[in-house]
């Protein structure tokens, strides 16, 4: 049951800094670990997020696996003009997970 | 020789017996006042509070029908903000079906044994954390309150009795730590005085949400002793006593820990 978790500003004023929190629901399995067994567990993570704004890519990181669960990004942008925030994960195992949110700038 | 060692021994059993009261009202402290400000902002800021993905995923259950009684919890419970509040700060409660106290997540099982004809969730369950998560929720502030009914009281002694009671090949009892020691550290880490209040909370260490149940069989394998099995009896009883022993302080579910 994947799901994030995603805040930013409804409303800001043209030219001001907010800020972006982002979370999202994932084991992130290192692919290092065994189990009792032996046997190696396969690599789950998410190995790239994205963030647009209006189409426009403003935000990317590449994740590796010494990143926790459930991997929690923040970061600033500065805002010109009212519009939609898109972020997008991907993974592997054909993890792919979507959510936006929205702005409206005076 | 003999005598002096005698002696010594008697001084230390005195000084253990003083040490081992319970720790006074007016000091105590929530597990969140011994983390670093980074991890209080954590819990703090239901943004960054990663417990908030399983209140999430609880909610979404609160609401879905289950497929044989074709109900969910909000068909018999309505708005959970407004039935559930409160529900949390008493639990284990006593079941008069069983005869015996329940915890929150037993009770939630027991509900949809009962009431919905759903199979029971199994224990540290993704499901079942993120049910007991959402309703726990719903009590964040709350003063706790369990173990104010009568009946509990013979649970609650066998509860404190199992919490001061020396195990493992460590031959530590919780009291040892939690009662006698939390001001002080181990490897690094503080002790803290071991107040229930914010379960289930998202662990750093574990990287998902664990029950409080999950904590305590931590806390015994690491005095090297034999873990009861979730849902035994003797969990729930220190759960009990547990929380009964933090009346009174606020609920922070679900809560950080390091």
């Amino acid at each position: 049951m994947p799901s994030a978790l995603v805040n930013i500003p409804k409303k800001a004023k043209r030219g001001d800094v907010i800020e972006i929190k982002t979370l999202m629901s994932h084991i992130m399995e290192t692919g290092y670990r065994h189990t009792a067994s032996g046997e190696a567990v396969a690599r789950d993570i998410i190995t790239s997020f994205t963030c647009r704004f209006n189409g426009a890519e403003i935000f990317r990181a590449d994740l590796f696996p010494a990143i926790a669960a459930n991997p929690f990004f923040t970061f600033f942008a500065t805002v010109t003009e009212s519009g939609k925030f898109e972020f997008e994960w991907v993974g592997d195992k054909g993890f792919s997970e979507t959510a936006s949110a929205s702005i409206s700038v005076e | 020789m003999r005598l002096a060692r005698t002696i010594g021994i008697a001084g230390m059993l005195a000084a253990t017996a003083v040490a081992a009261a319970e720790i006074p009202q007016e000091q105590r402290r929530s597990g969140l006042t011994f983390m670093t400000p980074e991890t209080q902002t954590m819990q703090n800021d239901d943004t960054a509070n990663p417990g908030m993905l399983w209140v999430l995923d609880g909610e979404a259950l609160w609401n879905r029908k289950e497929s044989n009684a074709g109900k969910a919890c909000a068909d018999c419970h309505g708005n959970a903000g407004a039935s559930m509040k409160g529900v949390a700060a008493r639990y284990p409660a006593f079941d008069k079906m069983l005869g015996r106290p329940v915890d929150l997540e037993q009770r939630i099982n027991l509900c949809r044994t009962n009431h919905q004809q759903a199979p029971q969730l199994a224990f540290e369950s993704r499901d079942l954390l993120a049910i007991t998560a959402f309703i726990a929720k719903q009590s964040r502030g709350t003063p706790i309150e369990a173990g104010s009914d009568p009946q509990l009281e013979p649970f609650i002694a066998k509860g404190r009795a199992l919490y001061a009671q020396r195990q493992g090949q460590l031959n530590l009892a919780c009291s040892n730590c939690h009662d006698e020691s939390w001001d002080k550290r181990l490897a690094g880490s503080a002790i803290t005085q071991g107040h229930a209040t914010g379960y289930p909370l998202y662990r750093l260490e574990w990287q998902t949400l664990g029950s409080l149940q999950r904590r305590l069989r931590a806390c015994m394998t690491g005095i090297r002793a034999q873990a009861y099995d979730f849902g035994s009896p003797e969990l729930v009883e220190l759960e009990l006593y547990l929380m009964s022993r933090s009346r009174g302080m606020p609920m922070e579910a679900p809560a950080v820990r390091p």
